[in-house]
């Protein structure tokens, strides 16, 4: 603290020093375009209260004489069956959808890790177990479970989110474990254990922070995924249900009228592509500049 | 029984099998470590690295003991593994693979102080700084991460971090062979001189002859599993016993002399009976294939082969030349 201030002096040479910016613009552009678009997506989630032209029509607002409208100045997107504004529920849709993604990515990410990481460093009969259940999971086809546990359970966004996720957590947990198992074998893993860092510990501190780069691009590379199926599941009947905007649902209520009135089921449609591009297009950026 | 156990020794193994599944890759050997350093020397896949995670009780012996003191390993109760593990130390191979690549130096020192003892966090930094002083680095570089330090910086990060937590030993498995010569040789003057100053006992695991020569009174030479030749390293070096050392000292390069020439056939696999080296042996006999030797004393070392007599002879020769 006292020593006079030496330019350079224990510090890494130039090249080397990593500023904010340097790491910055050294990420793949393809993920920062990613991000960037995922970052408009969600600030527009956020803010639809504020932003949606007709914040009411988010909800259970009807307005018989304005059904079917067009796209024009008033309503961007046109109106649906009830004359609510497209363009207002597909801001409030993106709430529902990104909330879904996001709580199902938390959800089978979490348990996926978890279990994966300790069947990873555990091995024997403990990565057996853990990985035989997962088998289980993944024997049956995701989204005939999932639609099996949404019929069981009653229609609602909780559901889809449970649905999703119970057929999501076994590919991480297979994942982590793989990638927990080579970590296991390093050397500051066995340096760890002969200094007698107890299990969990060495678990925790090492063998997890080294494990998660793959897994965080699985999930970014997810992302588009769980909003494809939530919307699937919704198209269905078996999610979100009225008055709630949500994508799936939207497109569901609009088809019969894609003839005739295409932009009710067109612009949610749109919303869904644009959405689940955002996730890959990071996913595909991180994990080609992991790859490097 | 094998006449080499002293009740000083830190630690020893004692008929030792290991085995990966169903394959042993190190047969019934014996040693001991004890103050002023062995060896353990022998050529890729001689098991010596596995004998090594054995002693650092990350491997269990299949058959016999790993002995701590004069306890068993396998046997020792919460407290004792604690000591254990404080007392015996490993420095690898890369110190770019000991080292948590997320963790800076003084993170990667500062868990081998706070593992067994609680220690404030100003204590901390004074030690990590003193440590990092010890193996000759600037306390500076104490916030790096192992990609922002040479190979040599990071193999002296994990020898401090190894000196945390005040061990009486440390295994050192071929601690230098990722690094430049010259690096190398500081990095054996380093750990000469800790040797030196704290009466460290260690292990050191190596294919280099020269290393064992300056850091070792004792060496074991490991072929295919089998300790086939043991005492002063001098002696070994100087008059090989057996033909498998004799062949790995003819095998080190002189500067200015002939190039080395590997003399027998060193791809041959280890003989399943008789002798195992016997394939690769400029001497073998009738007798080397039908019975496998016993360890024997023969001048002033351990030596397993029928024909130690012979290879002294030769290397006595070699000397003269």
């Amino acid at each position: 603290m006292t020593a006079p201030v030496v330019p350079g002096a224990g510090a890494a040479p130039p090249a080397l020093r990593r500023t904010p910016l340097r790491r910055f613009a050294g990420v793949d552009r393809l993920a920062v375009a990613g991000a960037v678009l995922l970052a408009l997506i969600v600030l527009a989630a956020l803010l639809a209260p504020w932003i949606a032209p007709y914040p009411e029509d988010g909800g259970s607002a009807t307005h018989p004489l304005e059904a079917l409208l067009p796209p024009s100045a008033e309503h961007w997107f046109g109106t649906d069956q009830v004359g609510r504004d497209v363009l207002s529920r597909v801001l409030y849709g993106a709430r529902t959808s990104l909330l879904i993604a996001v709580a199902v990515l938390v959800i089978s990410g979490g348990v996926g890790v978890a279990l994966g990481v300790v069947a990873g460093y555990a091995g024997g009969w403990v990565r057996d177990v853990i990985m035989r259940v997962t088998d289980v999971f993944l024997a049956f086809p995701a989204l005939l479970l999932s639609l099996a546990l949404a019929v069981v359970l009653q229609p609602s966004v909780t559901t889809v989110i449970v649905a999703i996720a119970v057929t999501w957590w076994p590919w991480y947990a297979r994942l982590t474990a793989s990638v927990a198992a080579s970590v296991a074998t390093r050397g500051f893993v066995d340096s760890a254990r002969c200094l007698g860092v107890p299990a969990p510990l060495i678990v925790f501190r090492h063998v997890l922070p080294n494990s998660l780069t793959p897994v965080l691009v699985q999930l970014s590379l997810d992302g588009g995924g769980v909003i494809l199926t939530a919307a699937a599941l919704s198209y269905l009947g078996l999610g979100a249900h009225e008055p709630t905007s949500e994508w799936g649902l939207m497109v569901q209520q609009g088809q019969s009228l894609f003839t005739t009135n295409w932009w009710v089921v067109t612009f949610p449609g749109l919303a869904i592509l644009v959405t689940a591009f955002a996730f890959n297009v990071l996913g595909e950026g991180l994990r080609a500049r992991l790859a490097r | 029984m094998t006449g080499r156990e002293t009740g000083s020794a830190v630690l020893g193994a004692h008929r030792v099998t290991l085995a990966y599944g169903a394959t042993a890759v190190v047969h019934e050997v014996s040693l001991t470590v004890d103050a002023g350093g062995v060896g353990l020397i022998g050529e890729s896949g001689s098991g010596k690295t596995t004998l090594a995670r054995a002693l650092l009780g990350l491997l269990r012996p299949r058959s016999g003991t790993i002995r701590y003191g004069s306890r068993d390993l396998a046997a020792l109760d919460r407290t004792g593994r604690a000591e254990f593990r404080r007392a015996v130390q490993p420095v690898f191979q890369d110190g770019s693979e000991a080292l948590d690549p997320r963790m800076t130096a003084a993170a990667s020192i500062g868990e081998a102080l706070t593992t067994h003892h609680r220690i404030g966090r100003d204590r901390r930094r004074a030690r990590v700084a003193e440590l990092l002083d010890d193996v000759g680095l600037d306390p500076a570089l104490a916030d790096r991460r192992p990609h922002q330090m040479s190979g040599g910086q990071r193999q002296r990060v994990a020898i401090a971090r190894a000196l945390a937590v005040e061990p009486r030993l440390l295994v050192l498995d071929e601690p230098t062979s990722a690094l430049d010569v010259t690096v190398q040789a500081r990095i054996l003057d380093l750990l000469e001189r800790l040797a030196a100053e704290r009466s460290l006992g260690h292990l050191l695991i190596t294919h280099n002859l020269g290393v064992v020569d300056r850091l070792c009174r004792t060496s074991h030479v490991l072929f295919a599993g089998r300790v086939v030749e043991s005492g002063p390293t001098r002696d070994l070096l100087v008059r090989p016993a057996h033909p498998y050392t004799l062949a790995l000292r003819d095998a080190v390069p002189r500067l200015g002399g002939e190039p080395p020439r590997a003399s027998g056939r060193t791809e041959a696999a280890p003989a399943e009976t008789g002798c195992p080296f016997r394939l690769r042996c400029p001497l073998a006999a009738d007798r080397c294939r039908e019975e496998a030797p016993e360890d024997r004393e023969v001048a002033g070392r351990r030596v397993a082969c029928h024909r130690a007599e012979d290879v002294l002879e030769r290397a006595g020769h070699a000397q003269r030349q």
